[in-house]
C-alpha cells in the first residue's frame, strides 16, 4: 500500500469493481490499476491522519517511554472463520506481540500479498475487518505495502503486521523473569481459536459455533499491569499453544513448571473436537489469551483484576513454577498422576484409531 | 462431556487405584501387557502408571499400526508417488514415518511429490472427483494402514469407487489384523519371549471383529485376557479384572469394554470387509517379522482398485536404523528407555524409530509424558 495524497475521484474515471472484480497481476505492478486498489479500497476502509500523509513511511512524533516492536506474518486457511477472519488477526496478533510486554500499541503496518485471482469483495471483507479491529483497539494501520503474485503462488492472502509501543516507566516483563515459586494464570478457555479454524476446513466433517476467541489484549494487560505492576512474564499462547509458551518461559527462565490440569479453563466444544480428532487441546492455537507469570503472593490480585476485564472474566491460577534444571513442564492429571507437556513435534496429527 | 467424563472420573480412578492395590499379592509381581497404543496414549497421559503398585507393570505391545507397519512400505508409496506421479493420499501419523535413506512422505511431499494429509477415506474420493473434472490424467492413491477399526471405511471406498465407475481411484492396501499378530508374540519362538502374565486387549478393534476373536488366547496360550476400552478408567478396571484373574489362577477372556463390543462384533462391517479384501497369504510387520494370513489384500473383483496393480514398484527391504531396538519394544522384551538411541539421537524430532514417531507409540509415550523420571542420560538429552 503506497500512499497517495489525492482522493479516487481525482484519478479514476470508474470505481473499483469490488462486488465482480478479482486481484489481477495489474493490481500489483505500479500503476494505475495499482494505485486505485490502494485509493478505493485500502485507504477508503483504513483511512487515519498518518495513512494520510500519503508518504512511503508513517511521520510521528517521540514517544514517552522505551518503544518497543513486533512482526508477524499471517498465513491461514481458511481466510474466514467463525469469530473473524485474516485482517482481524493480523491486527489482534501484533497488538497482543506488543502488549505482551506491557507496553501500549501504538501504530500499526501491514503488508499484504495478495495472489491472483482473489476476488475482490474478500479482499475489502478482510480489509474492513482490519479497519474495525485497529479502530476499536485505537491502534491505526499508519503505512503498508501491497504485492500480487500469480496464482498458486499464494494461499489468496497472506499478511504481515509490524507494530510499535511504549511501554511505562517502571514495567519490566519478559519471559526470563519466572522464578520458582511465582505463580501461573490464564486469562481464558484455550483452544477456541484453533478449532474454530478446523472446524471451517472443508475436509473436516464436523460443525460448530464455536468462536474463534481473536482479540486485542493491550486493554487487559494494562488493568493488569496498574493491578501489579511487578509481573515476571506476559505471553499469548499463539501457534503451539499453551504447551509451547509453557515451555518456551521454562527456557527462557530455566525453570519448570506444575501446572494443575483440572484448573485450566477448556469449552466442551473444545474438549469434544479434540477428543474426536485425537489432538491435546494444550497444544491448539489462541489468539486472544495470554498466559501471566507473577510472584504468588500477587496472584490473587492479579487475578481479581484478569477477572473483572471482559475478556478475562474465566481466568485462573493453573500452576506455580518450580527450580528444575531440565526445565520441564510438568502436568498433575486429575487422577493424582503426573505427565509431561512437551512441545509440539512437527505438526499437531490426528491420530489413525 | 457426556459418554468421556464418566470415564474419567479421579474420584473413581482412586477407588480402583485401591481396589488394585488391595487385590495384588505383595509376593509376586504381574507383568500386564497392553495391545493397543490407545491404552498406552491413556496410560500415560493420565499417568495411570503412578496409580498403581509397584509391583505390576505395564507393557507395551505391538498394537500401533503405525508402528508395525515396515519401512518397505512407506519406500513403496513414495515410489508410487514420485514414479509414476500419483497423487498420494495419507492419514497424518503417517506422513513423519522414517522411510529408508532418511526419507519420509513429508519429505518427498517437500521434495515435488504430491502427498496430501487426509482425515477419512471419503477426502481421497473426494479428490479423485475433482480430479476427474480438472486432470482427468491425475490418479489418486489413497495409502490405507490401520488394523480391524479403519478397514471398513477402505472397504466402502472400494465399492463407492466401482459404484462411481471412478477410475481414477486406487488403494495401496496395507490394512493388518490383530489376532495375528498377539498370536506370534505368545508363540515366539525365539529364545526371547516377553513374560506376560495377561493382557489388555484391543478395544476399537474388537467392536469390529467381537471379543470371540481372542478365544485362543486363553485356550492356547494360558493366559487371561480382557477386552479393555481406551478410557483411563477403562484401563484400570481391567488391569482390576486381570490381577483378580490372576490371583485366583483363571484364564478367561472377559470384556469389560462391553458398552460397545459383541462376541460376534460388527458382522454388517465384516461382510464389507469379505466382499472387498482377502487375507494375503503372509504379510511383513515391523518387529514380528513375515506373518502368515495377518493382512489383507484387494480382492479380484475389485482389481481395477488396487494400487499396486496399476502402479508396480521395485520392492526392496527396507533399511531401518542398525541400532534401532523397536521391533524388541514391539514385543514387549524391552522398554524404551533400554534402547540406546532413546533420548539421545531418536527422538519426536528425529525420530529413528516407527514406536517413537507415532503418537501411539511406545517410545513416543515415554519421551512426551514420562522422561522426567527416567535416568538424566536420556532427560537431558533433550539439549542434543
Amino acid at each position: 500500500m503506497t500512499n497517495t495524497k489525492e482522493s479516487p475521484q481525482t484519478h479514476f474515471r470508474s470505481r473499483l469493481d469490488i462486488p465482480n472484480g478479482q486481484v489481477d497481476l495489474s493490481h500489483g505492478g505500479g500503476g494505475r490499476a495499482m494505485a486505485q486498489l490502494i485509493e478505493d479500497l485500502f485507504r477508503h476502509h483504513l483511512d487515519n491522519p498518518l495513512l494520510r500523509q500519503g508518504n512511503d513511511q508513517a511521520l510521528f512524533g517521540p514517544v514517552r517511554g522505551r518503544l518497543v516492536m513486533s512482526t508477524d506474518g499471517h498465513v491461514i486457511s481458511p481466510l474466514f472463520f467463525h469469530g473473524g477472519n485474516i485482517g482481524s488477526l493480523a491486527v489482534h496478533g501484533t497488538i497482543n506481540d506488543v502488549a505482551m510486554a506491557g507496553a501500549r500499541p501504538l501504530y500499526l503496518a501491514a503488508g499484504f500479498i495478495l495472489e491472483e485471482g482473489l476476488p475482490l469483495a474478500d479482499l475489502e471483507r478482510i480489509v474492513i475487518a482490519m479497519a474495525e479491529a485497529s479502530r476499536a483497539a485505537g491502534v491505526p494501520i499508519v503505512t503498508g505495502d501491497t504485492k500480487v503474485v500469480e496464482r498458486g503462488k499464494a494461499d489468496g492472502c497472506f499478511i504481515t503486521t509490524t507494530g510499535v509501543g511504549e511501554v511505562p516507566e517502571g514495567i519490566h516483563i519478559s519471559g526470563e523473569l519466572a522464578a520458582p515459586g511465582d505463580a501461573v494464570l490464564v486469562s481464558g478457555s484455550l483452544g477456541d481459536h484453533g478449532i474454530a479454524i478446523l472446524s471451517r476446513r472443508e475436509n473436516l466433517g464436523f460443525g460448530t459455533d464455536l468462536q474463534s476467541d481473536s482479540a486485542a489484549l493491550h486493554g487487559l494487560v494494562a488493568d493488569m499491569i496498574a493491578a501489579v505492576p511487578d509481573i515476571h512474564c506476559l505471553r499469548d499462547p499463539t501457534r503451539g499453544g499453551m504447551a509451547a509458551t509453557l515451555n518456551e518461559l521454562a527456557a527462557q527462565s530455566g525453570v519448570g513448571m506444575l501446572i494443575r490440569e483440572a484448573a485450566i479453563p477448556l469449552k466442551p466444544e473444545v474438549r469434544g473436537a479434540c477428543e474426536l480428532l485425537g489432538l491435546d487441546p494444550l497444544h491448539i492455537a489462541n489468539e486472544g489469551k495470554l498466559i501471566a507469570i507473577c510472584p504468588a503472593e500477587r496472584a490473587a490480585t492479579l487475578l481479581a483484576a484478569m477477572r473483572a476485564h471482559p475478556l478475562g472474566q474465566e481466568s485462573a491460577i493453573i500452576g506455580e513454577v518450580t527450580q528444575d534444571p531440565q526445565r520441564l513442564i510438568e502436568l498433575e492429571t486429575p487422577f493424582g498422576g503426573r505427565r509431561l507437556l512437551d512441545w509440539l513435534s512437527g505438526e499437531q496429527l490426528p491420530r489413525i484409531c | 462431556m457426556k459418554f468421556v467424563d464418566e470415564y474419567r472420573d479421579s474420584a473413581l480412578a482412586r477407588d480402583l487405584a485401591r481396589a488394585i492395590l488391595a487385590e495384588a499379592r505383595p509376593d509376586r509381581d504381574y507383568r500386564l501387557m497392553e495391545f493397543c497404543g490407545g491404552h498406552t496414549h491413556a496410560i500415560f497421559r493420565y499417568g495411570v502408571q503412578d496409580l498403581m503398585p509397584e509391583n505390576l507393570r505395564f507393557v507395551h505391545g505391538p498394537g500401533c499400526p503405525v508402528c508395525v507397519l515396515p519401512m518397505a512400505r512407506i519406500d513403496q508409496a513414495i515410489a508410487m508417488a514420485s514414479q509414476h506421479g500419483v497423487t498420494l493420499c495419507t492419514y497424518g501419523d503417517l506422513m513423519r514415518v522414517p522411510a529408508s535413506e532418511r526419507q519420509s512422505l513429508l519429505k518427498a511431499k517437500a521434495a515435488g511429490a504430491d502427498i496430501r494429509m487426509v482425515y477419512s477415506t471419503q477426502d481421497a474420493l473426494a479428490i479423485a472427483r475433482a480430479a476427474t473434472q480438472q486432470q482427468p490424467a491425475q490418479q489418486v492413491v489413497f495409502f490405507a494402514i490401520g488394523f480391524e477399526t479403519t478397514t471398513p471405511p477402505t472397504a466402502v471406498a472400494l465399492k463407492t469407487a466401482r459404484a462411481e465407475g471412478l477410475r481414477n481411484f486406487s488403494v495401496f492396501c496395507n490394512h493388518v489384523l490383530t489376532p495375528p499378530a498377539l498370536r506370534a508374540i505368545l508363540s515366539d519362538s525365539a529364545d526371547e519371549v516377553a513374560r506376560i502374565d495377561g493382557i489388555l486387549g484391543p478395544s476399537h478393534v474388537s467392536t469390529i471383529i467381537g471379543s470371540a476373536a481372542y478365544e485362543f488366547v486363553a485356550r492356547d496360550h494360558g493366559l487371561p485376557l480382557v477386552i479393555a476400552g481406551f478410557e483411563p478408567l477403562d484401563v484400570m478396571q481391567s488391569a482390576l479384572m486381570l490381577v483378580r484373574q490372576i490371583n485366583q489362577g483363571r484364564r478367561d477372556l472377559q470384556n469389560q469394554y462391553s458398552r460397545a463390543v459383541s462376541p460376534e462384533g460388527n458382522t454388517k462391517a465384516q461382510a464389507l470387509m469379505r466382499d472387498t479384501l482377502v487375507p494375503r497369504e503372509r504379510f511383513e510387520w515391523r518387529g514380528l517379522g513375515w506373518l502368515p494370513e495377518s493382512a489383507l489384500k484387494i480382492a479380484d473383483a475389485y482389481a481395477d482398485w488396487d494400487a499396486e496393480q496399476r502402479f508396480p514398484v521395485a520392492v526392496t527391504p527396507g533399511r531401518e536404523h542398525e541400532g534401532c531396538e523397536c521391533p524388541k519394544v514391539l514385543r514387549g522384551l524391552m522398554e524404551p528407555t533400554d534402547c540406546k538411541l532413546f533420548g539421545r539421537v531418536c527422538s519426536p524430532e528425529n525420530p529413528l524409530g516407527a514406536c517413537m514417531v507415532s503418537s501411539e507409540g511406545a517410545c513416543a509415550a515415554y519421551w512426551l509424558h514420562g522422561r522426567s523420571r527416567i535416568p538424566q542420560r536420556t532427560a537431558s538429552a533433550s539439549a542434543t
